[in-house]
């Protein structure tokens, strides 16, 4: 590969890995949508889940833009298997009861807020800023929804502040992984395309450490961070998200929907 | 999504002639009657029935067409179909404030919902095993809808009238989403095409008893008429429907489940088979595929939100004690 074909490569590596997190999530938040504790929830949740599907589409068209090979945006989002999937564990978890899925969500904002807002004003790639700029209002607002709910729960009733603590100890272990740069990751850091996670860590602890003083609960200390997301190293439950998410594309090949 | 004609509500009252003189008065001079303003029992209980109908078929409705969001085929369509479902919440949230604003609440309502007592539009106790079902319920299921709902954007109750000026909105925008979901399986393969038609033959029939029994089978139809609630009759607003959607299946190639369907030169209007009220009755008493999944589904939700609810009215309680102490 010439060093254009290089670079051409770890952008597209890079996009792909943020197309996953997003599409992986917003496939989860959308399990939500009819079932919601309350029709205000079921409003909102949807909400996150358009917000999310919005970007990683954006993502996944430009990803395919990028590569240049001919493939769309929803060959790139439907037709990978499971170890080509590059997101965080984090956003595969299983949805739980709403403290674990509104804790997933405040883990995972707290983090591409600061992410988003760092690319809108310094990535050298003019997509991305665009991507960037809309993404980070709506992050803006995932964040603070979420932020009040795990401050409710924490601060709620018996019940509501157990069930959040038990949360915290099912997926605080998988945070790590959000700092851990891919080596396309690291390349668009170096160009000045994308910001270096690991600078991102004192945002994402300061603004965790926030709420949870506010929901009266503890930073817990994780023995066994948990990653391999980025390499296609998935839990067990991604099978059965692929397998729900490409039915449509896999039982009806190449046809227009 | 509406609820069918309305089912089961009892607009008796028992004021003097004067006062409900006076109110016809007003209704027939075409003012809006507001939450506030004196009205008979029985035109404040017709529209909690008929606006609680319509919240619940909402919610309810969210459910078959929530079956597919995680199976949407394509981004452009999952993206698409969440913000319909959305949409339809949103329609819910507003309908149970119209309904609110006539002295009941939200929680009532629900319990009312999930304990049987109140009904919702029966089109939802079908499956939907397919995406062309999808494509279907926007096109016939929101068209009926909006046949339903645009004469009551004139309806006199005001909040209920004004409400439903945004949802026809939103609802039009759904019919044609459905439409065109329905336009390309039915331009594309044998098996697009053949879904297409199997999900029109499965939704057609119960789409035209969306509008309710026949007007001579109705029980309320003449009071609720009076007062303007309703503008036109169930048989008159499922012929418009009928009217209007055949042409759209032979524009796109498919063919209505009706072989007694034909245009009729001299009423101007087309004629069509019978339809299986036995069937309409039964899925009306809760014998319809879906009726127990439906609201098993409303249930676990309300009930798995309960410590939900509850936390956010006690930490509200804790931030007031709070502040009033730092006062």
């Amino acid at each position: 590969m010439t060093g254009v074909a290089i670079v051409h490569s770890h952008l597209f590596e890079a996009v792909l890995q943020l197309a996953d997190d997003h599409l992986i999530l917003g496939h989860r938040v959308s399990e939500w949508c009819g079932h919601a504790p309350m029709l205000e929830e079921d409003l909102g949740l949807a909400n996150m889940a358009l917000d999310l599907l919005g970007q990683s589409r954006a993502l996944y068209a430009y990803a395919a833009e990028i590569e240049d090979a001919g493939r769309s945006e929803d060959d790139l989002a439907f037709l990978r298997v499971e170890r080509q999937y590059q997101n965080c564990l984090l956003v595969e978890r299983p949805n739980g009861d709403f403290a674990h899925s509104i804790l997933r969500q405040l883990y995972f904002a707290a983090f591409m807020h600061p992410f988003w807002h760092h690319v809108a004003a310094n990535s050298s790639d003019e997509t991305l800023r665009g991507i960037a700029g809309k993404a980070e209002k709506e992050m803006a607002y995932h964040l603070r929804h979420s932020a009040e709910w795990v401050v409710r729960l924490g601060d709620g009733t018996d019940e509501s502040a157990k069930r959040v603590k038990e949360a915290v100890d099912a997926l605080h272990h998988y945070t790590d992984e959000l700092f851990q740069g891919s080596s396309a990751m690291t390349a668009c850091a170096e160009n000045g395309v994308l910001p270096d996670v690991e600078t991102l860590r004192p945002s994402w602890t300061s603004t965790i450490a926030d709420v949870f003083a506010h929901g009266q609960l503890a930073m817990p200390e994780v023995a066994h961070p948990q990653t391999g997301g980025r390499m296609g190293e998935h839990g067990e439950e991604m099978g059965h998200i692929l397998h729900e998410l490409q039915y449509m594309q896999r039982t009806y090949p190449n046809l227009q929907w | 999504m509406y609820s069918q004609g309305l089912i089961g509500a009892d607009s008796q009252t028992e004021e003097t002639q004067e006062f409900l003189d006076a109110f016809q008065a007003r209704i027939d001079a075409e003012e809006k009657i507001e939450p506030n303003d004196p009205m008979p029992e029985g035109y404040r209980r017709t529209l909690v029935r008929m606006i609680g109908q319509h919240a619940h078929s909402e919610i309810v409705g969210m459910l078959p067409e929530g079956n597919w969001i995680t199976r949407a085929p394509t981004l452009r369509r999952k993206i698409a179909l969440i913000a319909k479902v959305q949409d339809e919440g949103g329609h819910g949230l507003y309908l149970y404030s119209a309904a609110e604003t006539l002295g009941v609440s939200r929680e009532q309502m629900t319990e009312e919902l999930l304990s049987g007592k109140a009904k919702y539009s029966s089109i939802f106790n079908y499956p939907t095993p397919t995406w062309a079902d999808i494509g279907a319920i926007g096109w016939l299921v929101d068209g009926a809808a909006i046949m339903n709902q645009i004469p009551l954007c004139r309806c006199s109750f005001g909040p209920y009238a004004r409400a439903m000026i945004r949802v026809c909105k939103e609802e039009s925008f759904h019919q044609r989403q459905g439409y065109e979901i329905m336009m390309q399986l039915a331009h594309g393969s044998k098996a697009q095409k053949d879904m297409a038609q199997d999900a029109l033959n499965r939704w057609w029939w119960p789409s035209l008893m969306m509008f309710g029994p026949h007007d001579a089978d109705s029980e309320h139809g003449d009071q609720s008429m009076a007062w303007k609630i309703k503008r036109f009759t169930n048989d008159e607003l499922r012929q418009k429907f009928i009217d209007a959607t055949v042409p759209q299946a032979e524009f796109i190639g498919l063919t209505m489940p009706d072989p007694d369907l034909k245009w009729n030169e001299e009423s101007g209007h087309y004629d069509h088979g019978s339809i299986d009220w036995d069937e309409f009755w039964r899925v009306v008493k809760g014998g319809g595929r879906m009726n127990r999944d439906r609201i098993a589904a409303r249930r676990k939700a309300w009930d798995d939100g309960a410590w939900v609810r509850e936390a956010a009215v006690v930490h509200a309680e804790k931030q007031a004690t709070r502040k009033v102490a730092a006062e």
